[in-house]
């Protein structure tokens, strides 16, 4: 089956989207349309400023459009109310942000466990599995750690096992590697990569990291709130990426 | 969430320990005041306590117990022609001073009983006989005397030893457990002949007038009658109770209405919540906002604004039965050591725990408060923006 005759996963139509009011009002996001497939890691790039981040809110459901619909695996987020949409972000979305954000009073079994108590599992059967998460990136022998204990490239391997632990549809991430040396950043695209070739979930993920556009199967060109271009990914023709 | 919430608490030490902390300065500052306050109100009615009598018969203006006006003698006579009184007795109680050995002056409450029936005798004896008060120059002293009217620590006072009540001799037999006085001086027991005798001599002598009901009648029904009847004001030695004749409640009411003593403790206490209020405020408000980008990526992952709050709740109730429990702890040691020591007073009424526990609460839910807020209206956007 060819990329093309994937489901859609995270579909936006007609998506605009302002800060602030009166003169100082800024239009960041305008009329976005966009598709990401089952299966595939798609890229949005640009330079700063752009929309990308706002882009990655709306599509997983943590800031509203001011107009346009949200589709993520079938289900219209901007049908559902606030609190149908922060169930489905625990249900169904997985978060890597640029900072990690772990906790740091907490170990990394600690940390990796959350998103399955948000769902309302049990401590013990959400440590069980963080413990397998941590495990599948490599971090089988650091679970009494805390993060400020391991290194940048790990504590992205530990935001990547919380975000995987509930074995979400979607993940986001934001900037996952530019806290990272280019080994690291390798590593963790392939963890990323492994991860969007599982049955029905996608990848979504924001950069300005020209080192990693070889993992994306598509990438979308952002400048001025617009998609200026969406292009498959051929990593036998690195020259052809963005920024080469 | 709730391990979660309290590991997140637990890991930030130095805030985790100022919160304690705080609440259990407020806790101990608030309790331990009270206390205070509360026992030294006990001490005011310490006379109806060491004179155990179910009624009591004083002039028709008194209000309190430390502050008697005269009777005429016949006025005991006029208070056992009451029907529903059982019996009525003089009783002299006063101060006075004691002359030690060594010539040291000291304040004493001296309490003339009736002779015959020893009705106002102390309710428990140490040492000695109750009977021995008739005996010539005998006085019973209580426990107190042992340490104020002792010549030195070591050699404490005891039967058979003597001193002076305005250059007439007094002999110690008998040493009773009783409560200690509002003004710090020990009681004395002696007949009501002898007292009028030690007390310098006045044209009236007659403190009050001590009665018991008819069997079958209430102590109300029978004050009202006296007062009814003699013109008298008759109160009931009660039980701090709702009774307005209650002679402990009508006494502790002129100390509180009359004096200084609850505006100073009630400054306390009230410097207790405020500091309690804000350093727990404060330092909460600084917890979460520290724990803001946290707060912010477990609400992008799904986390309801219930849910943090809840997890809030947690940490901040945590904190306040942490910071109760160790400042009723350092309260209740405090209590130990004063009523061991019969000082300084102590008392602590039941509405003391749980009305300082509803400060706290109240403290940690104003400190949560503030918390909730920002939490609330924080956008799980916020944390892909650096």
């Amino acid at each position: 089956m060819g990329k093309t005759d994937h489901k859609l996963a995270v579909h936006v139509k007609g998506i605009n989207k302002s800060f602030g009011d009166g003169s100082s009002r800024l239009r960041v996001l305008k009329d976005i349309a966009l598709e990401t497939r089952e299966g595939e890691i798609m890229m949005l790039v640009g330079p700063s400023g752009c929309g990308k981040t706002t882009l990655i809110s709306i599509m997983a459901g943590t800031l509203d459009a001011d107009e346009g619909e949200v589709e993520v695996f079938g289900t219209p987020l901007h049908k559902l109310s606030k609190r149908a949409v922060t169930r489905f972000r625990a249900q169904n979305i997985g978060f890597i942000f640029q900072q990690f954000h772990l906790i740091p009073t907490l170990n990394i079994v600690q940390n990796a466990s959350v998103p399955l108590l948000i769902q309302g599992k049990s401590t013990r059967f959400a440590e069980k599995k963080a413990k397998e998460a941590l495990a599948s990136v490599g971090l089988g022998d650091r679970f009494s750690h805390r993060p400020n204990q391991l290194s940048g490239g790990q504590q992205q391997r530990v935001a990547i096992a919380r975000a995987l632990v509930h074995e979400p549809k979607l993940i986001i991430c934001d900037e996952p590697t530019a806290a990272l040396d280019a080994e690291n950043g390798q590593v963790v695209m392939k963890l990323f990569s492994d991860v969007a070739r599982m049955p029905g979930r996608s990848v979504v993920i924001v950069t300005h990291d020209n080192r990693i556009f070889q993992h994306a199967d598509r990438i979308a060109q952002m400048d001025d709130g617009r998609i200026i271009e969406v292009h498959d990914v051929d990593p036998n023709h690195p020259a052809a990426l963005p920024g080469h | 969430m709730t391990l979660l919430a309290l590991r997140m608490l637990f890991g930030d030490t130095a805030k985790y320990l100022m919160l304690v902390a705080g609440l259990f300065f407020a806790t101990f500052l608030m309790a331990q005041q009270a206390g205070v306050f509360c026992g030294l109100m006990l001490w005011t009615t310490s006379t109806l306590k060491n004179v155990p009598a179910p009624l009591w018969v004083v002039d028709e203006n008194v209000e309190q117990i430390n502050e008697t006006n005269p009777l005429r003698d016949t006025d005991v006579a006029l208070v056992r022609s009451v029907d529903s009184v059982e019996w009525a007795q003089p009783l002299y109680a006063n101060l006075q001073r004691a002359r030690m050995a060594d010539g040291r002056f000291k304040v004493i409450t001296l309490v003339g009983i009736d002779s015959t029936s020893l009705a106002g005798a102390p309710i428990r004896l140490r040492e000695g006989r109750l009977e021995d008060i008739r005996l010539p120059h005998s006085v019973i002293i209580d426990d107190l005397a042992l340490k104020r009217l002792s010549l030195d620590r070591n050699k404490p006072i005891k039967l058979g030893d003597t001193f002076e009540i305005n250059d007439q001799e007094a002999r110690v037999v008998g040493i009773a457990d009783a409560m200690t006085s509002f003004t710090g001086g020990p009681y004395v027991w002696t007949t009501y002949s002898r007292a009028l005798q030690y007390a310098p001599a006045q044209r009236k002598m007659l403190s009050a007038v001590i009665a018991a009901p008819r069997p079958g009648v209430s102590n109300e029904a029978a004050a009202e009658e006296i007062e009814k009847r003699t013109g008298l004001r008759a109160f009931v030695n009660g039980d701090y109770g709702a009774s307005p004749r209650d002679f402990n409640k009508s006494t502790i009411m002129w100390y509180v209405r009359n004096t200084g003593i609850p505006i100073s403790f009630g400054t306390t206490v009230i410097i207790g919540f405020i500091v309690g209020i804000a350093v727990s405020c404060q330092t909460f408000y600084s917890f979460v906002l520290d724990h803001m980008k946290h707060l912010g990526a477990l609400k992008a992952m799904g986390a309801s604004t219930w849910m943090l709050t809840r997890m809030l709740l947690v940490q901040v109730l945590t904190v306040g039965f942490v910071g109760y429990g160790i400042g009723w702890a350092a309260t209740s040691a405090f209590a130990l050591g004063a009523i061991k020591n019969e000082e300084p007073p102590f008392y602590m009424p039941d509405i003391v725990p749980v009305g300082v526990f509803g400060v706290i609460l109240f403290i940690c839910f104003i400190s949560a408060l503030l918390g909730i807020w920002r939490v609330a209206r924080l956008e799980p956007a916020m944390v892909f923006r650096g």
